[in-house]
């Protein structure tokens, strides 16, 4: 049987690093506006969040971009599918005694932990996307500096206010965190952006990217649901 | 009684070769594609040698019994390489080497031969660095070299502690090319059974298949023989578990002499034997008596204590220590020659000096050299090699003094070649270890890399091709001749009829029986009753052999016990005939130490008079008397001494 | 000391095959693995049964020929260390031992526990070596080679080719053994003047040939009887990119 693979292992490896390492920065951004719902907490409509998620939904280069995002993740997505089923496909009968010579625990792991984020994503799709366009109905509009917006900030502080939603949550982004500490080095393997002097510096940035971007996402429920 | 050609080229030695390759026959390429090589063997020799002849256009197939031609024993070579480069600028040349080689030798080896290896070995390391092999480098980007016992000038190159691994995945990637375009056919796990002759040529060879147990034909206009050494039939030895000398065995049964057969050299520096179940010796680089020094307690009581582990060796004062080799051959101290640095080992051991649990090892004292140059230093020169031995002996030699004692390693006698490395066969050419060619009776360091790539590289694609020249004409064989019939119907009887034995005991029991035999009375040291006795006992051995030995399993299949089995069945057959050429060896010269042959002092005492020639060995016939044949040696541009390492 | 094995017996590549169970007594501490397997199969031998076939050569950890993924490590539980230079002080008396044989789809079961490692061949032969024929190189010093990188060089060089990278990797990707030769090349002048074919060339049979994906888990590295880098593996990555993007 012909193995003949249409794009080499490698050139897919480096489509999955471009892809996670864009997504890493899209989530940096995401973060950020996020955090910003926590600032006019209680205030119920909540415009420093609001005005900047309506500039997001209203910038024409945001408009394309965000069509880019979904490009990536889909690729990064259809990509990691395909090179798992090759790898599995590698081995078909396994051992007895399974091996755990890891370097990083969490890089046996990725498939696992990128099905459980992309159910999430899924879920979280459902829940804001497309509440905030409209698709489903239910969000309400606020008037913030004259101009009538979206009240998006609320639609987060309603279901953040669900104690199983919260505890989804968390752990969607803990294994989010999982995911991106070996991804982020891992991309840069791939890419052969490594070596013996500086190798271990992207391993160090990685496990503080991880973290930063996973608790930072897990502190906002957390608050929103123990200040209600 | 035949006589022996050697066929050495007219003219002063230095223009021999060239003299020849001005000669000699050549094949033109349209007609080289019409002509077929066998190989047997893919170490240094083998793999050289093939992947140069499909350069050159021959059809060539080679078979190896490893499941990747990678994996020959040649790959374990540890320390290095010699060429006459100069490179150093410590006053070594072509004739240095040459001459060097001769004397370590103990002037039993052909002039000729050895000054074209001297002469080609600076080719191979040209051609070595080409293939990018990583041999060691000083700061400023040029090749680097070690010294190697033997000599007085450092002329060997190296790739850390691997430079027979480099060296052979630098010929493994030669033949890999070739294999890539088409000129090879590569066999793995395939074992010659026997050769094939039709009209008195070698054409052809039977081959087992070890995977499904088929026998299979191959049809060639010449047969390469690079198959290696027989040392494994001292079951303990350095040699890979699957070394054998089977196939140049059926080839001395089908006419081919076997020379020198008793000339094997022990290795100085081995892990010494730790118990009974042991299957083989591993081998400490003798790159390791450059910095090592060896030494035994001087008094017999300070051995006894450390024997029964009462004293250990670091709580030995400098002064009751005896560093032998320097004290009896202070020119050349740590480094001399393999044969001579074993024999003192084991008269010091006999003698009541040995330490060790069994009293069989000596010191390899690292702590001098570690004082002087650093730890780190030596890490770096012999890191590796400090670890395997770790892990092998549980003991930390940065801390205690290595242990070492001989071992079997190599050997010097093979097939008989005349010049063109062709056996007395036509059309049978060998290579490398498995030919007598170049070491005479005791091989120097790191010249079995030499002569195994000289072989192949630079000899055999000339001389094969003189002997190829006339063959144009000769069509491809079928490999359905009665010749092939015949052959083959051999191999199955002898394979049934072992078979067929079923006895008792497993393969094992023999081989470990006839190694105790050959270490204790063909060994380091020999005489004409051991001799006597060993040549009895191997045909006892043989008897029973024969009538008790098991071979479990199915014959048509991957059968590790009858691979086995076919090698010592053999292996019982070449004993005899190392001990019967040991015992009419009445002298002693290199690696063939005859007690009753020695110089007051205890050094070897050659007699040139009655023994300056090679001892040829024609089969005859099983339970038949081999005939000897001589070839003299004749030394015209080298001037015959007892060795001497005690002074420059 | 006294043992128990379970080790796995498969008769060919079409039989199914299972663990069989063996209790092996008395066996020194000082005794290499394979001389323990040596012991069980004269034992094996004398019962009248079948021995236990596995690969072995050199036994000094030099010719890659043995194998063996010894209760979930390739070349057993020690570091930088094959099965033939493994020996029985790493066990305790009574541990019980599982041998399985190299598990990869293009390392498909010879008997027990040989598998066929031909597909390491083909890849050299795709590509891993300098295309120079015998003779007609200039001299071995006319082109000088910076000490560190013809040291590391020799670090990659060091492979031995066991495949113990794909045994122990959960893709069974080669990646360390492919890259390991291409580095080896990469790194030095004479084989950087084809290095951007040798690459793309044994990439290409790598995939071809089935192993599969790198996922930078990096137990191929720690598994790796010669400590083998996985900077190796980052620099094929480039090397891959850059032949890619300019041929």
């Amino acid at each position: 049987m012909s193995n003949k693979r249409v794009y080499s292992s490698l050139t897919k490896k480096y489509v999955m690093s471009l892809m996670g390492l864009f997504l890493i920065t899209f989530l940096f951004v995401h973060l950020g506006l996020n955090l910003s719902v926590l600032k006019d907490l209680g205030s119920g409509d909540y415009p420093t969040f609001n005005e900047a998620a309506h500039f997001m939904a209203t910038n024409p280069f945001i408009q394309v971009f965000q069509w880019v995002l979904f490009a990536a993740f889909l690729i990064h997505i259809i990509f990691g599918l395909i090179l798992q089923f090759q790898n599995w496909a590698s081995r078909p009968k396994g051992y007895k005694v399974k091996g755990s010579a890891e370097e990083n625990i969490f890089s046996q792991y990725m498939i696992h932990t990128g099905i459980v984020i992309f159910i999430f994503l899924v879920i979280h799709f459902v829940n804001f996307f497309m509440v905030s366009k409209g698709i489903i109905p239910g969000i309400q509009h606020v008037k913030i500096n004259g101009e009538e917006m979206e009240n998006l900030g609320k639609v987060i502080v309603d279901v953040f206010h669900n104690g199983y939603y919260v505890t989804f949550y968390v752990l969607a982004l803990l294994l989010l965190g999982f995911h991106l500490d070996h991804g982020f080095q891992s991309a840069f393997q791939s890419l052969g952006l490594q070596n013996k002097k500086y190798g271990p510096f992207i391993k160090g940035l990685g496990h503080v990217v991880a973290i930063v971007l996973a608790l930072g996402f897990i502190i906002i429920p957390l608050v929103i649901y123990f200040t209600k | 009684m035949k006589k022996l050609d050697s066929k050495i080229p007219e003219g002063p030695l230095a223009q021999k070769w060239k003299n020849y390759k001005d000669h000699q026959n050549l094949v033109n390429p349209a007609n080289k594609r019409k002509i077929d090589i066998i190989v047997v063997g893919t170490g240094l020799a083998g793999a050289s040698a093939a992947a140069s002849l499909g350069e050159l256009g021959f059809n060539v197939k080679v078979f190896c019994i490893q499941d990747s031609p990678r994996r020959a024993h040649s790959i374990a070579a540890q320390g290095g390489i010699n060429a006459a480069k100069n490179y150093p600028n410590d006053g070594d040349s072509v004739y240095r080497l040459f001459y060097d080689t001769i004397k370590g030798g103990d002037y039993r080896s052909r002039e000729a031969n050895v000054y074209r290896l001297a002469e080609v070995s600076n080719n191979i390391i040209d051609q070595c660095v080409a293939q990018g092999v990583p041999f060691a480098r000083e700061y400023g980007g040029l090749l680097t070299n070690r010294s190697f016992g033997g000599a007085l000038v450092s002329r060997t190159f190296y790739a850390r502690g691997q430079t027979g691994q480099q060296l052979l995945l630098g010929a493994y990637g030669a033949l890999s090319k070739e294999i890539k375009r088409g000129h090879v056919v590569m066999y793995t796990r395939r074992e010659m059974m026997d050769l094939v002759m039709i009209n008195g040529r070698a054409r052809g060879i039977i081959t087992r298949n070890l995977v499904t147990g088929e026998l299979e034909r191959h049809a060639a206009h010449a047969v390469l023989l690079a198959s290696g050494g027989y040392g494994n039939v001292y079951f303990l030895s350095t040699n890979a578990m699957n070394s054998n000398g089977s196939a140049a065995w059926k080839a001395y049964k089908r006419g081919a002499f076997f020379a020198n057969p008793s000339f094997v050299q022990i290795h100085p520096t081995c892990i010494p034997v730790h118990g009974d179940y042991q299957s083989k010796l591993t081998l400490m680089s003798e790159s390791l008596r450059n910095d090592g020094r060896i030494w035994v307690p001087k008094k017999k009581e300070d051995a006894e204590k450390i024997r029964k582990g009462e004293l250990k060796p670091t709580q030995i004062p400098e002064e009751d220590r005896d560093y032998y080799l320097e004290r009896r051959y202070p020119a050349f101290g740590n480094l001399v020659p393999r044969d001579v640095a074993s024999r003192a080992a084991k008269e010091r051991c006999d003698a009541g000096y040995g330490v060790g649990p069994t009293g069989l090892a000596v010191y390899l004292d690292f702590a001098d050299a570690i004082k002087r140059l650093g730890r780190d230093v030596i890490e770096a020169r012999y890191g590796n090699l400090f670890q395997m031995y770790e892990k092998i002996t549980d003991d930390n030699p940065y801390e205690t003094p290595m242990m070492i004692y001989p071992a079997i390693h190599y050997t010097m006698g093979g097939l008989w070649v005349d010049y063109e490395l062709m056996s007395t066969i036509p059309g049978l050419f060998v290579a490398g270890e498995a030919n007598f060619s170049d070491h005479g009776a005791n091989r120097l360091g790191a010249s079995a890399l030499m002569q195994g790539l000289s072989d192949g590289y630079f000899v055999l694609p000339y001389t094969m091709q003189n002997y190829l020249a006339d063959q144009i004409t000769v069509p491809r064989f079928k490999t359905n001749l009665p010749e092939f019939d015949e052959v083959e119907k051999d191999v199955k009887e002898h394979i049934a009829k072992l078979k067929a034995v079923n006895g008792k005991e497993p393969v094992d029991y023999f081989h470990r029986k006839l190694g105790r035999i050959m270490w204790d009375k063909v060994g380091m040291a020999r005489n004409e009753k051991g001799l006597k006795e060993a040549i009895e006992e191997i045909r006892e051995l043989r008897k029973d052999f024969w009538k008790n030995v098991k071979v479990p399993g199915d014959v048509n299949g991957l059968n590790v016990e009858l691979e086995k089995a076919l090698r010592v069945a053999d292996f019982l057959e070449l004993g005899e005939l190392m001990a019967i050429d040991a015992l009419h060896r009445n002298e002693s010269c290199g690696g063939h130490f005859r007690e009753e042959y020695q110089t007051p002092e205890g050094e070897a005492k050659r007699d040139d008079e009655h023994y300056m020639y090679v001892a040829a060995w024609e089969f005859k016939g099983d339970d038949k008397e081999p005939e000897l044949h001589k070839e003299p040696l004749k030394y015209e541009n080298i001037e015959v001494k007892q060795r001497n390492y005690k002074t420059a | 000391m006294d043992l128990k094995l379970k080790i796995w017996r498969q008769n060919g590549p079409d039989d199914k095959g299972k663990f069989v169970d063996y209790e092996i007594k008395n066996i020194s501490t000082d005794a290499s693995f394979l001389e323990m397997l040596d012991i069980l199969n004269n034992e094996l031998i004398e019962k009248g049964e079948e021995p236990v076939a596995f690969d072995h050569d050199c036994r000094e950890g030099i010719c890659g020929m043995c194998s063996l993924y010894i209760n979930g490590h390739p070349h057993g539980p020690d570091a930088a260390t094959t099965t033939c230079q493994l020996h029985m002080r790493r066990f305790k008396d009574g541990d019980t031992i599982v041998v399985e044989p190299w598990r990869a789809k293009p390392f498909p079961i010879v008997k027990d526990l040989i598998v066929d490692r031909s597909a390491f061949d083909e890849i050299i032969q795709a590509g891993g070596y300098i295309s120079v024929n015998t003779g007609g190189v200039p001299d071995a010093n006319t082109i000088p080679i910076n000490k560190g990188k013809a040291d590391l060089a020799m670090d990659a060089a060091a492979c031995i080719g066991c495949g113990a990278c794909v045994a122990a990797c959960k893709n069974a990707s080669a990646m360390l053994f492919v890259s390991a030769k291409v580095s080896q090349f990469a790194l030095l002048p004479q084989g950087r003047i084809e290095a951007k074919e040798r690459v793309k060339k044994m990439v290409a049979k790598m995939d071809e040939l089935g192993f599969g994906n790198c996922t930078n888990t990096y137990a191929c590295e720690a598994e790796c009887p010669k400590e083998i880098s996985v900077t190796n593996i980052a620099r094929m990555n480039r090397e891959f990119f850059a032949a890619k993007v300019s041929s």
